[in-house]
């Protein structure tokens, strides 16, 4: 038992070997079980094969692509204004990051850059998407971990971003909320009420749920020490968002490669000490409450001017790439675009944190016990449109 | 209105559940050792302790038969279901369930079966028919005296019991102890 | 046989102690009924309080407020599709819901609902009502088994190993209020359940105040195990959702499902009397032996009246607060009726009260203490119901070693240790 513990301790990722030879009498070493693509937990149709002793997870492996539809493939048949809707749809609960990646990459490509009314309000839409992505990761993190409220709880509040951007731009999940050199609506009036109005309301839904949880007894137990995974590990796996932050890597591109109008407002970035789940969600519940600082400077400091850049009406990038990322509320979110002087990319490549931090699944979960394995699956907050594409 | 008032429950068709009990209990005490799937045996196994803590409770022995379904059937059968689940059924139940050593198996079933039948037909005189009146209401409580001895005094098991205990109380530690070895 | 029908009413002891075989039916059909009754109103009210917890309405559509949905429900898993994996072991898989079932319902037969309440008082009550409710793993074992998958096999090995430690605990809990009714001046205990209440009457106190805080912490660790018992949550890793989709019952549908169903909630109802039977006075009103007197008697009797003219105003402001449409007419007109019957009933107790309270030995006198002890104690177990459900609502879901960490190096030294203190007081004292 000893040698098979520090076995898995080296964190090495390994094939399983799911051929057992010879059915042994006392078939009690080892267990196969697919976990999804139809479970409870799976946040959507990812399926894990876990490998286990009793409840102890020797190793697992992701089974990816049950939800792949081929979006960079579509990109390179689409023009650029016309594939920025389909952004929306792999990240589909952080729609607006998406959509400003996008945007600010072709943008980069173009050379022309958003109005700086359009960059403010691209901030405010990009930071309540991000609680609005935290809220949901809460709601279903909670979930997986047993306690049911919290979810209720975090939807209900999540319908009040959810209200702002239906009455920005008409819809609430795919906003499809900017265009290539700036925004195409003008803010609605009332606007900077309703975002007002947010700022006062949230705090203490947040207080809410950390009341439900933060030092639950339970909650501690079955978060601390759970899922470990250090910042060195994160860096060699590439994993980033909060899961690296947690591990105690200051590292947000919203402060290191500042985009967008960010350099402009006073924030912090929370920063986790053992990697463990409990530090990952202690890390998110604070970038809710920086999200809402980044918010309230954001919205107060929206300038008057244009909100469209100069952008020709056919978009016909020079022939060459970019590489242009953000940081989305689950990682790095990269858009790599390669153009041949065309109307339409000759090659779209997404980077999406998701696909990334889920490579980190394994090393996380080996010898802890299945309930982590969904506990762990909660945490790294994937989706799996995302993932897959 | 004749509310007669019993100090213990009066038996109800005595011989349909003796009979009852008696038969599901034989029944399936000879499935135990014919099923080929070790947990429909054990299974069998429940049924069979569960009908003879029902003859215990007919024999006015109701603390006996508490402790049968809770030691046995609850407590024993359970851990044995737990084994059985971890052991390869579909293998198990294509060997060959009759192994080598059955010719002894049977000779000793029949010597106990002897014994049984002599002791029925010669040993009556050995054992009364009834050796005490038995209240059911203080059956747990004569138990009790019996066992731990009541006021002051040790009953007449006492040190039996104790011994017997503490013999378990070394089991346990044994298997405590073993198994820490290993881990 | 109006003979032997009357012949119950004047009896003061348990008809299976009377010999009296007519209403020892009459009371196991009673209680098969209620209880199964109280599963489906179990069912709806964790619906709407899960809800309201939760913010949101609960069932709305089936019925005045969802009144229908536990009928609704019921009849669907009935029509529904009954299927026998083909991996799976036929018959174990058909016998497992009726062990867990059986295992549930038997409890009930020694649960005093009243000194002249219950089915029969044995004299090992408690310990038969253990060592039965013990069979109930069986059903779940044989389950997990019988499905021949994976995730119902860990379920089953998990409540396997869960419910096999918390009775460790669970049984010394009660084994340390055992001894408390051995304080008496014979120094005889007894295991009877309502000799546990009546021990519970002479002393004058309720277990869960008595040496204080010994008789409490018993009751805590019992409160704990019993949730662990009946796989509930926040112990409820069997049928943990996210985790095994339902744990032992993944393969099962329909009427096969809903007899799990029934029996952990009745297994739950029967947990929870037990804890009520042995600390919280069992069938007792509050201050027996302080506020005597037929005029206090009164007063008490008087509450479950007024507890069902409580619902029925409740359900009548329902009525008022319904909104006007044509589309709601049926409903409305529904919950006045519910809300009219409720005040029937709340009427006809009151009538009772009013009639038994100077004659305790009448017919409406003895209707009258029947009903109070009755009240009393279905209240007390409702109270537990409700906690079961707001467990669930406010807590995550442990760990499997964590759970068995809690059970074996928490829970059980100190269970010991209150029962050695409770034995060493008790030599003291007496």
């Amino acid at each position: 038992m000893k040698d098979s513990m520090d076995e898995l301790s080296n964190g090495a990722v390994s094939h399983l070997d799911l051929e057992t030879p010879e059915k042994p009498y006392l078939d009690a070493n080892e267990l196969i079980i697919n976990m999804g693509p139809q479970h409870p937990a799976t946040h959507g149709v990812l399926r894990v094969i876990l490998k286990l002793d009793g409840e102890k997870v020797l190793g697992t492996e992701c089974v990816i692509g049950y939800l792949h539809r081929g979006v960079e493939k579509i990109a390179e048949n689409r023009t650029y204004t016309m594939f920025n809707p389909y952004v929306d749809r792999m990240d589909y609960v952080a729609a607006v990051s998406n959509g400003l990646g996008y945007c600010e990459a072709v943008e980069k490509l173009l050379n022309v850059e958003a109005p700086p009314r359009a960059q403010y309000i691209r901030v405010v839409l990009t930071e309540l998407n991000r609680i609005a992505s935290h809220q949901l990761w809460l709601g279903t993190h909670a979930l997986d971990i047993g306690a049911m409220t919290p979810l209720f709880y975090t939807f209900r509040d999540r319908e009040e971003i959810l209200k702002i951007f239906e009455r920005y731009c008409g819809a609430r999940l795919t906003t499809h909320a900017f265009r290539i050199g700036g925004c195409q609506y003008e803010t609605y009036a009332g606007f900077e009420k309703d975002v007002k109005n947010f700022l006062a309301f949230f705090p203490p839904k947040i207080d809410e749920y950390e009341a439900l949880l933060t030092s639950n007894r339970i909650w501690l137990e079955r978060t601390k020490n759970v899922g470990v995974i250090s910042g060195k590990d994160c860096i060699a796996l590439g994993v980033t968002g909060p899961v690296l932050r947690a591990s105690g890597v200051k590292w947000d591109l919203r402060k290191a490669q500042p985009y967008a109008a960010y350099s402009k407002f006073d924030f912090e970035i929370p920063v986790g000490e053992n990697g463990d789940t409990y530090d990952r969600y202690m890390v998110r519940m604070i970038e809710m409450r920086q999200s809402l600082r980044i918010i309230e400077q954001a919205v107060n400091g929206i300038p008057e001017g244009p909100i469209m850049g100069k952008v020709p009406k056919v978009i016909k990038p020079p022939v060459g790439e970019i590489y242009h990322s953000i940081e989305a509320p689950k990682g790095e979110l990269g858009y790599f675009i390669v153009s041949d002087g065309s109307t339409q990319p000759y090659r779209v490549r997404v980077r999406p944190p998701s696909f990334v931090n889920l490579q980190a699944l394994d090393i996380m979960v080996r010898g802890m016990l299945v309930a982590d394995v969904v506990a762990v699956i909660g945490t790294l907050d994937i989706v799996l449109g995302e993932v897959d594409r | 209105m004749n509310s007669v008032v019993n100090t213990g429950a009066a038996p109800v068709a005595t011989p349909f559940f003796f009979y009852f009990l008696a038969g599901a209990a034989i029944v399936s005490g000879l499935l135990v050792i014919t099923r080929r799937n070790a947990v429909h045996s054990a299974l069998s196994l429940i049924v069979t302790l569960l009908s003879v803590a029902g003859l215990y409770l007919m024999l006015y022995a109701p603390f006996v038969a508490g402790v049968q379904i809770i030691v046995y059937a609850g407590g024993i059968m359970v851990l044995f279901l737990f084994v059985i689940m971890l052991v390869n059924i579909e293998r198990s139940a294509k060997d060959r369930q009759f192994n080598r050593i059955w010719p002894v198996g049977l000779a000793a079933a029949c010597a106990l079966l002897s014994l049984f039948v002599s002791a029925f037909v010669k040993g009556r005189n050995l054992f009364p028919d009834r050796l005490v009146a038995l209240q059911e209401s203080s059956n747990t409580q004569q138990i009790a005296a019996m066992l731990y001895g009541e006021a002051g005094r040790m009953g007449p098991y006492t040190f039996a019991f104790e011994i017997a205990s503490l013999l378990l109380l070394v089991a346990i530690l044994g298997a405590v102890i073993m198994t820490k070895k290993k881990i | 046989m109006l003979n032997a029908f009357m012949s119950y009413l004047g009896s003061t002891v348990p008809p299976g102690n009377a010999d009296n075989q007519l209403w020892a039916l009459i009371y196991v059909l009673i209680i098969f009924a209620g209880v199964s009754l109280a599963v489906v109103a179990m069912n709806w009210i964790e619906r709407k309080a899960l809800a309201h917890f939760q913010i949101r309405l609960g069932p709305m559509r089936v019925g005045p407020h969802g009144l229908l949905q536990p009928i609704a429900d019921a009849l669907k898993l009935m029509l529904k599709e009954d299927i026998i994996p083909a991996q799976a072991d036929a018959v174990v898989f058909w016998v497992a819901p009726l062990i867990g079932l059986l295992a549930a319902f038997t409890v009930y037969t020694v649960i005093p609902f009243g000194p002249s309440q219950a089915v029969s008082d044995m004299n090992i009550g408690i310990l038969f009502m253990l060592g039965v409710s013990s069979l109930g793993v069986l059903g779940i074992i044989t389950a997990g088994w019988a499905s021949n998958s994976h995730y119902p096999l860990i379920g089953a090995l998990r409540s396997s190993a869960q419910m096999v430690s918390y009775e460790v605990a669970m049984g010394l809990a009660i084994v340390s209020a055992l001894l408390m009714t051995s304080l008496n001046r014979t120094g005889t205990g007894t295991l009877s359940m309502i000799g546990i209440v009546e021990a519970q009457q002479q002393q004058g106190v309720w277990f869960i105040f008595k040496f204080f805080p010994l008789g409490l912490i018993a009751f805590v660790i019992f409160a704990i195990a019993m949730i662990a018992e009946t796989n509930r949550a926040p112990f409820d890793l069997p049928e943990a959702e996210s985790e095994l989709t339902a744990g032992f019952h993944t393969e099962y549908s329909g009427l096969r499902w809903s007899l799990f169903m029934l029996g952990e909630y009745a297994a739950m109802i029967a947990v929870s009397s037990i804890a009520v039977t042995l600390w919280l006075g069992g069938w007792m009103r509050p201050f027996p032996n302080l506020l005597t007197g037929s005029a206090w008697d009164f007063i008490f009797s008087l509450f479950p009246g007024l507890t069902f003219a409580g619902l029925a105003a409740i359900a009548f402001i329902g009525t008022a607060r319904m909104p006007a449409q044509a589309y709601f007419r049926i409903q409305r007109i529904g919950l006045a009726v519910f809300a009219a019957l409720l005040g029937l009933i709340a009427l006809l107790l009151l009538a009772i009260a009013v009639a038994g309270r100077t004659n305790d030995a009448s017919i409406a006198g003895r209707f009258r203490e029947g009903i109070d002890y009755v009240y009393w104690f279905v209240l007390k177990v409702a109270v537990f119901m409700y906690l079961f459900i707001w467990y669930r609502a406010t807590w995550p879901r442990y760990r499997f070693d964590q759970l068995m960490r809690v059970g074996w190096k928490v829970m059980l030294p100190i269970s010991l240790g209150v029962l050695i203190l409770t034995a060493i007081v008790g030599v003291l004292i007496s």
